[in-house]
């Protein structure tokens, strides 16, 4: 089915939030949310244990620059750390009111404390839940009825929120049976249903991406024809060889028995899966092997559960290096390995990914001490500038905190923050949480989303600045609005101007001006020409929204 | 400056860091594209000259061939379901009774009536039919527009690959990158979106001058040329701020137009779509997509898709005049097409219905060189409904998508089989279909 175009779509959108911002707005007045103190202190510390393998990964960085002959750059600040770990968990900036939180915890804590704030606010789950199905099952809106996309995110986030194991996650994403709404891990095999058949999943395209995202490998290019380029390599006990087509097909046949019914997804023991190879005439059956690792192979339950367990199992090191890539690239804004999902099955690996690997697995693939641990790296801590002039080596190198593009809906849900004093997250008003979806879906169409391909170097495109110069979503988030945005607020509550500028660079940029920031934009604020303080409040917002400091990472 | 000048020079050297690089430098991405020099030795152009720009009638939703393009006015047919075909000015082509005026101007179409594809989903077939290739999760492939643009250079100030009225997938850059995406814009009858500042002038320029306070803060302890080299923010700000400035902006619209013409093109968003399509081809713009949708006719399909018609006609009609009258046509292809047909029984949902249908299905081609009048392809009568191999049983010449791809890219003078090799190191060619000799036949 198609969507309504996008000028219906966007009228009912405004209709929609011009109803919202009123009663938001009346409701901002009457509870005078601002005085209240709705920052909560966490109510546990992230895992305790983590110090020996943060130190062990810190000694192969540290080796690893040595070896390079670079010096690594300086501790970022603590609230330059806040920032990129709330953009990397929960898709948006930090608020005025976190900011004043953090900033009473003692120094030596900090870093901390805001790790278990985020992991323990609920936009983290909905956030990473995003980003993770993005590489189960794409974007795409996927077959009519028997695919739930949003069912799936928001079971997928409930398991993150509860800190599930992440193996046991995926061996229900592969393997369960059942519908699309009352058992949303199918919707893993029915994106790929084919319609015209009866809704039978596509063996091809699960197994396509099943390696992709759980054993960070790409053999689609197996699909047709064995390896050529020496670009897939296989092998058992460290001895490789060329990858082949039958590998591919063997993998897929896993699936070869899922069907859909009335009841949902099942499997059917009598069926097969069959294909005709580049040099034959004919189809033929083609029976389930996976392309390495044999011997952890129990070969136990249906194909898929077989698959499933075989994947997860704790020898099976590729799935936790595909994991750990992944997380890595969720913090870092790019991969330890590129790309993403190639991995090299046998090879020589970064620093980190080993030992983060190993890590994961012995602690029963706990995703959330997989982040603290990156978190808490000094790879990941390292400022994004340097005392000395850094080169695209050094990023290349992690010897300086690389600089990355905000992906699309970072940017609308930095915007709609900024506007915002007070943190929007599950305990904001309904309503400002429903105006916050509306209008990221709506910056995002026109931004342009990046779809599953979601770590490629894209956007920086001309559109794109002239939707921040121009468009709808900056204008009213900034624009003179006493009740909504926080630009008019700071305007009528903060009379000495160097405290207004100082809290406009917090509440956008998540740091203090510098001290020639400072000068002109206090400057700029007492300027008698200006018709109203609020009006050069407005001009510094959108100045603040649309330099290169705002766009990206850092 | 281009792209050539400031490439390295050779081609073996050239990446996506450097194109980007290299069109970041020049001001604007869309205006400098890497043109001939990637590999062109081998290239072929069919002959004459080669077309120039490319507008896309986009059927978003899959409309229904029988009531379009191929009417199958068999008397006792079971598929036309009741449909009524007229005859055309070419004489021997019938089309549905519901295109009179494009009937009159069918000496300068032709019809494919049998592509075929394996793709029946509506965005995995939008993809298909767009880029010339199914959907691969490893990699985009750029849409027509963008390798237009890709292969050619220009000297506009506006976008040179324009989608309006653009739907839920509009035409992307894919691998050659989201500069060469299609710039999406709505109803010519309104503003460019995002295209006016929202503070006259002075305070604009005080904005910006502002801007350069804090980009030179947040350059500080950074790599050399961090917006040259890495991030190329001023660099696509400057551009933006050129492109709303620009007096070619006026192309987008049509208010200014005779209400002669603009009721010629139908009073409707789709029509003033291809009339701005034809301002935006006269100024330079190498590709512009209209998309008119509503054609998913599960239910209720001689009605709906006899109302699509009445918006569609006038339109389609007009443009192939007004292209004529401007001397356009001859440099501009006109492509009709949407991401499948719909089924040959009438079933559907409430028993009015048609479902998607990707085992045979029209295009249709205009312009640019491409020889009107012709019907390329046939479909049964009487088809097979279910089972293996449809096309082969029902479909008499077919062709794939990406057959219209490469026909399209030949007459524009683009060598499709040439392989560019993509951000991942993967060469990858524009196109792999087979080009439709007859139509290219002067």
């Amino acid at each position: 089915m198609i969507l309504p175009r996008q000028p219906e779509n966007a009228m009912w959108m405004r209709n929609i939030l011009f109803l919202a911002l009123c009663v938001t707005g009346l409701a901002l007045v009457g509870g005078n949310l601002l005085k209240r103190d709705r920052v909560a202190a966490p109510r546990s510390q992230p895992p305790g244990d983590v110090a020996a393998v943060v130190a062990k990964i810190d000694g192969e960085f540290r080796e690893f620059w040595q070896k390079k002959g670079f010096t690594p750059a300086p501790r970022a600040d603590d609230l330059a750390i806040a920032r990129r770990l709330s953009l990397a968990l929960t898709g948006t900036i930090p608020s005025l009111e976190e900011i004043r939180e953090l900033e009473k915890i003692p120094a030596n804590q900090r870093s901390s404390w805001w790790l278990a704030h985020l992991l323990e606010d609920r936009r983290y789950a909905d956030y990473v839940a995003e980003r993770l199905a993005r590489a189960y099952v794409g974007t795409e809106n996927g077959p009519f009825i028997v695919y739930r996309r949003r069912r799936f995110v928001t079971w997928l986030a409930d398991h993150l929120e509860k800190n599930r194991p992440y193996d046991a996650i995926v061996r229900e994403l592969i393997a369960d049976t059942g519908l699309w709404n009352a058992e949303p891990a199918v919707n893993f095999l029915t994106v790929t249903a084919r319609q015209d058949e009866g809704n039978r999943p596509d063996e091809i395209r699960l197994a396509a991406r099943t390696t992709r995202a759980f054993l960070g490998m790409r053999i689609d290019c197996l699909q047709c024809h064995d390896d050529r380029l020496g670009t897939v390599i296989l092998g058992e006990n460290g001895v490789p060889r060329g990858g082949t087509q039958a590998d591919f097909h063997q993998l897929a046949a896993f699936f070869g028995q899922a069907r859909t019914g009335l009841s949902g997804i099942y499997d059917d023991k009598t069926k097969s899966y069959q294909t005709k190879y580049l040099d034959t005439a004919k189809e033929q059956v083609v029976p389930p092997k996976v392309p390495f690792g044999q011997e952890i192979f129990d070969g136990r339950g249906t194909r898929r559960e077989q698959l499933a367990r075989w994947i997860t199992h704790p020898n099976n090191k590729p799935f936790a290096r595909a994991t750990v890539n992944r997380v890595w690239a969720i913090l870092f804004g790019r991969s330890l390995v590129q790309p993403v999902d190639e991995i090299p099955l046998l090879g020589n690996y970064p620093p980190a990914l080993e030992t983060l690997a190993d890590d994961f697995i012995a602690h029963n693939y706990d995703l959330k001490r997989l982040i603290s641990i990156i978190a808490a790296s000094e790879v990941f801590q390292l400022d994004s500038r340097a005392d000395f002039e850094p080169t695209p080596e050094h990023e290349a190198a992690s010897a300086i905190f690389p600089l990355t593009r905000l992906r699309p809906e970072q940017m609308a849900g930095s915007v709609i923050q900024a506007s915002s004093l007070t943190t929007i997250n599950a305990d904001a008003h309904i309503l400002s949480q429903l105006a916050k979806a509306l209008q990221t879906n709506q910056f995002v169409q026109r931004y342009g989303d990046l779809g599953d391909a979601e770590f490629d170097d894209r956007g920086g495109t001309i559109p794109q600045r002239l939707l921040m110069m121009n468009g709808e979503l900056v204008k009213e988030r900034t624009n003179q609005n006493p009740i909504q945005n926080a630009a008019t607020r700071i305007a009528m509550v903060t009379p000495k101007n160097d405290r207004a500028v100082e809290t406009a660079f917090l509440v956008t940029l998540t740091r203090r001006p510098t001290a020639a920031e400072q000068r002109h934009f206090t400057e700029r604020l007492s300027d008698r020409e200006e018709r109203n303080r609020a009006a050069a409040m407005e001009d510094l917002y959108w100045v603040l929204l649309n330099g290169t400091e705002f766009s990206w990472n850092h | 400056m281009n792209a050539d000048n400031s490439a390295c020079g050779s081609l073996s050297h050239i990446n996506r860091r450097t194109l980007l690089k290299a069109a970041g430098l020049s001001g604007m991405c869309w205006l400098t594209p890497l043109a001939e020099r990637l590999a062109r030795a081998t290239e072929k152009q069919p002959r004459g000259k080669p077309a120039k720009s490319v507008i896309v009638l986009w059927m978003q939703g899959g409309p229904s061939q029988f009531e379009t393009f191929d009417p199958h006015p068999d008397p006792g047919s079971k598929i036309a379901g009741g449909t009524k075909w007229i005859e055309t000015a070419v004489k021997g082509t019938r089309i549905a009774a519901g295109l009179p005026l494009v009937a009159e101007q069918m000496e300068s179409i032709s019809l494919v009536r049998s592509v075929v594809s394996k793709e029946g989903d509506h965005e995995r077939a939008t993809y298909n039919v767009k880029t010339g290739f199914r959907p691969d999760p490893t990699l985009v492939h750029p849409s027509l527009g963008a390798i237009i643009c890709h292969q050619t250079e220009g000297n506009v100030e506006i976008p040179r690959h324009v989608s309006i009225l653009s739907g839920p997938w509009p035409a992307r850059g894919g691998f050659l990158g989201d500069q060469f995406d299609a710039f999406q814009t709505y109803d010519p009858i309104g503003p460019v979106p995002d295209i006016t500042p929202r503070v006259p002038m002075p305070r604009m320029a005080k904005r910006l001058a502002d801007l350069d306070v804090i980009e030179s803060q947040f350059a500080r302890g950074r790599i050399k040329q961090l917006d040259a080299d890495k991030t190329l923010h001023r660099t696509s700000i400057e551009a933006a701020r050129k492109m709303m400035a620009s007096e070619q902006l006026k192309a987008f619209d049509v208010s200014k137009v005779s209400d002669n013409l603009k009721q010629e093109f139908g009073d409707s968003p789709f029509g003033r779509g291809c009339l701005a399509a034809v301002q935006l081809i006269e100024v330079g713009v190498r590709c512009v997509e209209v998309t008119l949708d509503g054609w998913d006719t599960h239910a209720n399909n001689h009605a709906t898709v006899a109302e699509r018609n009445k918006v569609l006609d006038p339109a389609f009609a007009a443009l192939i005049k007004e292209l004529k009258n401007r001397k356009l046509l001859q440099s501009t292809i006109v492509l009709w097409g949407g991401e499948f047909g719909r089924t040959p029984l009438i079933r559907g949902l409430d028993g009015s219905g048609r479902d998607h249908w990707p085992h045979g299905f029209s295009v249709a081609l205009a312009g640019g060189g491409i020889r009107g009048g012709l019907v390329i392809g046939e479909n049964s009568p009487t088809p097979q409904l279910e089972g293996k191999n449809l096309v082969e049983k029902n479909v008499r010449n077919p062709r794939n998508v990406e057959d219209i791809h490469a026909t399209v890219l030949s007459a524009l003078g683009i060598d499709f089989a040439q392989e560019i090799e993509t951000p991942i190191g993967r060469p990858m060619a524009f196109s792999k279909g087979k080009v439709i000799p007859e139509l290219l036949s002067v």
